[in-house]
């Protein structure tokens, strides 16, 4: 903390941690925290983020997303545009929940599902009816809400631990219902069961239908620019400060009179309505749902999305959404490997220079790495041939420089799970030390990270990419819990 | 003398035997969930993946033994060797996830641990889908120990100890509820009579005046996680035992229906999450015979409703003072 070189070193009395220290209370301790996290990159972020204004911001956005359809195809589109402003959408919900009630709501996926099951039955060809989107996805919207305010009965009088548990339940119970369950309704399962409902219209905007992709994505960006419009006005209304007051501290509220269950229910219920917009929107522009599409692992990537952006920050959601979908389509399985080899490989090298300082020390990491990594590989070579035989999966000119430093063995059949766990144990142990020691640690630790990822994370990339956002949020929960965009808080009670 | 009832009685002894072991595992889980619950306020979504953990141990060192068609050694030490390795290794699991994952959040707003604690279960759940694959791994506890396992002959552990009206009660069930109660009876001893027994239920009190006590909180925490993971770990091994069959999600649903075990008995409660869980393996049992194997887990679901409704604390816990 201290940035004083030239006053001489005092030896520090054993237990200097614990004195009390002149004027230095938590408040103090916790504003100096706050400063220091202005620091770096992530600082810089957030200073960008105060200067510029919400109009500006917004409309920055808007002319970047709307030219992407020019130039980008129809798969690109699909897998890029469509599916990020999805999850714009899906986050901005889970945001009002999470970011400005201060609510853990676990069955958020379930409301999505709610939406995309119930704009499916109300138009499609599964029981002939085919609704206009003027009509029903205002019927879905509002059901979703009233749904969630319905579950958030039972946990009123315990919100916070039980209502968690109770949406995560009920998520489970979605999938258990629509997959299991399927109940017959006039002669046909109601959900199709494990098979989905297939043939679901496409939206129409009064009249006008929208079929093609880039038509799909011009109206759901529409919509993401609208959601976003308005909950900026909401979170600067009445009710948003409301909101903000009961996230800070729900004891303070009260005792200002606010009505702090009612708020909470109001923010559950619109959250879960957002939701449910964007289960119509995607199951528009699918075709088809299944309830694969609304289980455990898309709720992570959503919180995955508002956790990275920052908690309560609707810039933050939509930065989140882009890095988050983008590095998941990168490991998609179907994406050649040697984009998700350069993602991984880029993002490594980026994280260092973030966060090791000063430059020379960076380079020594680097220096090692590649050193280290080619004495490895000599080593492992000399003991026997076999642990150097395999081959690196997909070519690209950064695999033929690889398959020379990583040591890709063959029939030795244990050996990617335990570089695996050898790679969890280094990590962890790189949070313990510190100074000289930590940079000497990064350097295996890097190291093993690449053997991982190029003997198992690359045959698995769907795997990899949901381990990936597990140690994310545990990351930044423990590391930056306001993420990158949001505020530092300070728990009073 | 016939039991003067209008319905299937051996339908309904058969239900009783397999929802009251069931429910001696969703309690031990329960146990995990309740004094972690108890003691810092943190509901361990991990919890059910450090049981899964368990299960995998347990099976891992059956293949190392030679495998359930061929074990090298005999079938009793076999199977205390599963279930201690399967417990030594989710205690220190539960130990190590608590002292990265929550430890740094201690005082953090309530949500981020949340967050963090839904994080380490997804990771857990995957690392275990990379490591042994998504298809099932089956403990065959079916012919383990038996003579001639290739023709599918019975082992010893389905050997039926006693029989109530025709139906056998099997010596895995009567092992699996002998080492759940074994192991309450020495977790009520423990929390009762010793030293860090009473340092955790001081904890559990008020975090702040224990530690100005001279308790050093953060080993008694650390010691809570790691006696509710030792008991999730002997669960998983049961489970693998009981029902033959482990895979990286088991972990899920144990964990949901182990917390609504805690709740129903009282979340916070030793007694509550015996006696909730012992009542949610019962629940379950009857529905999946009664109403059908899909309509059991929305049947917990509608329990945890009901009981969140009619009493939130729970059969036997104490009614928590909420400011707000």
């Amino acid at each position: 903390m201290g940035s004083g070189g030239d006053i001489p070193e005092i030896p520090a009395r054993p237990d200097e941690r614990d004195r009390p220290r002149v004027g230095v209370d938590d408040w103090v301790a916790s504003v100096e925290d706050r400063r220091e996290g202005r620091a770096g990159f992530a600082g810089l972020a957030r200073r960008i983020d105060d200067i510029v204004p919400a109009w500006a911001r917004l409309a920055a956005f808007a002319a970047v997303a709307a030219t992407l359809p020019l130039w980008m195809d129809r798969g690109d589109l699909f897998a890029y545009g469509i599916f990020t402003l999805i999850y714009i959408l899906l986050g901005l919900g889970l945001n009002v929940i999470v970011g400005n009630a201060g609510l853990l709501d676990l069955g958020y996926v379930a409301f999505f599902g709610f939406g995309a099951y119930f704009y499916a039955l109300l138009s499609s060809e599964h029981y002939g009816i085919h609704w206009p989107s003027a009509i029903s996805i205002p019927i879905v919207i509002v059901s979703t809400a009233l749904l969630g305010l319905v579950l958030g009965i039972p946990s009123r009088r315990l919100l916070g631990d039980y209502l968690a548990i109770v949406t995560l339940f009920f998520g489970q119970a979605f999938v258990v219902f629509v997959n299991a369950a399927n109940p017959t309704v006039q002669g046909k399962g109601l959900t199709g069961g494990p098979n989905g409902i297939a043939d679901i219209d496409p939206n129409d905007l009064f009249g006008y239908e929208v079929t093609t992709r880039r038509q799909q994505y011009w109206l759901i960006l529409g919509v993401v620019l609208l959601v976003l419009i308005g909950l900026h006005f909401l979170s600067e209304s009445r009710t948003g400060r409301a909101w903000r007051a009961l996230r800070e501290d729900p004891l303070a509220a009260e005792a200002m009179s606010m009505p702090v269950n009612r708020l909470k229910l109001m923010a559950f219920a619109f959250g879960a309505g957002i939701a449910g917009l964007a289960g119509c929107l995607f199951a528009a522009v699918l075709t088809a749902v299944t309830s694969g599409n609304f289980a455990l692992p898309i709720l992570i990537t959503i919180y995955a999305v508002v956790v990275l952006g920052g908690i309560g920050s609707l810039t933050g959601v939509v930065i989140g959404a882009i890095v988050i979908n983008v590095s998941f389509q990168f490991l998609a399985p179907e994406n050649p490997q040697s984009n998700a080899r350069l993602l991984f490989y880029g993002i490594i090298v980026l994280l260092l220079a973030l966060g090791v300082r000063p430059w020379w020390r960076l380079g020594a990491v680097l220096g090692g790495t590649v050193v280290f990594g080619f004495a490895a590989h000599a080593v492992a070579e000399a003991i026997s041939p076999s642990w150097t035989a395999g081959a690196v999966v997909e070519g690209g000119r950064l695999a033929e420089l690889v398959s020379d430093w990583v040591i890709i063995p063959v029939g030795h059949d244990r050996f990617a799970d335990a570089a695996y766990i050898a790679l969890v144990v280094a990590v962890l142990a790189l949070t313990r030390v510190h100074g000289w020691w930590r940079t000497g640690l990064l350097v295996p630790t890097i190291y093993l990270a690449a053997i991982v990822w190029e003997t198992s994370f690359v045959e698995q990339p769907a795997v990899a990419r949901w381990i990936l956002f597990g140690a994310l949020l545990v990351f930044l929960m423990t590391v930056r819990p306001q993420g990158l965009l949001g505020t530092p808080r300070v728990e009073i009670v | 003398m016939p039991l003067p009832l209008a319905f299937n009685a051996e339908l309904f002894i058969q239900l009783l035997v397999n929802g009251v072991t069931l429910g001696s595992l969703y309690a031990l889980i329960a146990l995990g969930y309740s004094m972690v619950y108890g003691i810092l306020k943190l509901l361990n979504f991990a919890h059910g993946d450090v049981y899964m953990i368990g299960a995998f141990v347990g099976y891992g060192v059956l293949t190392l033994l030679g495998g359930p068609l061929s074990p090298n050694i005999a079938i009793a030490p076999l199977i205390v060797l599963m279930f201690l390795a399967a417990m030594v290794t989710s205690g220190l699991l539960g130990v190590v996830i608590e002292r990265f994952a929550y430890r740094p959040l201690r005082d953090a707003p309530r949500i981020a641990p949340l967050i963090s604690a839904l994080g380490v279960s997804f990771f857990l759940q995957n690392s275990a889908l990379l490591l042994f694959g998504s298809q099932f791994r089956s403990y065959d506890s079916f012919v383990l120990g038996s003579e001639n396992p290739e023709f599918f002959e019975p082992g010893p552990l389905t050997d039926p100890v006693f029989v109530i009206r025709n139906v056998n009660v099997q010596l895995i069930q009567v092992i699996v509820l002998a080492t759940t109660v074994g192991l309450m009876v020495a977790l009520t001893l423990l929390v009762a009579k010793t030293q860090i027994g009473k340092a955790m239920r001081a904890t559990s009190y008020d975090r702040e005046a224990a530690a100005m006590m001279g308790i050093n909180t953060d080993r008694v925490i650390a010691s809570t996680f790691f006696i509710g993971s030792v008991l999730a770990g002997a669960a998983g091994v049961m489970f693998g035992l009981l029902f033959s069959q482990v895979f990286h999600f088991m972990g899920f649903l144990a964990g949901l229906k182990g917390f609504t075990a805690a709740v129903v008995g009282g979340i916070g409660s030793i007694p509550g999450a015996m006696l909730g869980g012992l009542l949610v393996g019962l629940a379950e049992s009857f529905a999946a015979g009664y109403l059908g194997g899909r309509w059991s887990d929305l049947t917990v679901f509608g329990i945890l409703i009901f009981v969140l409704l009619v009493r939130p604390s729970g059969l036997l816990g104490t009614r928590a003072i909420h400011k707000v």
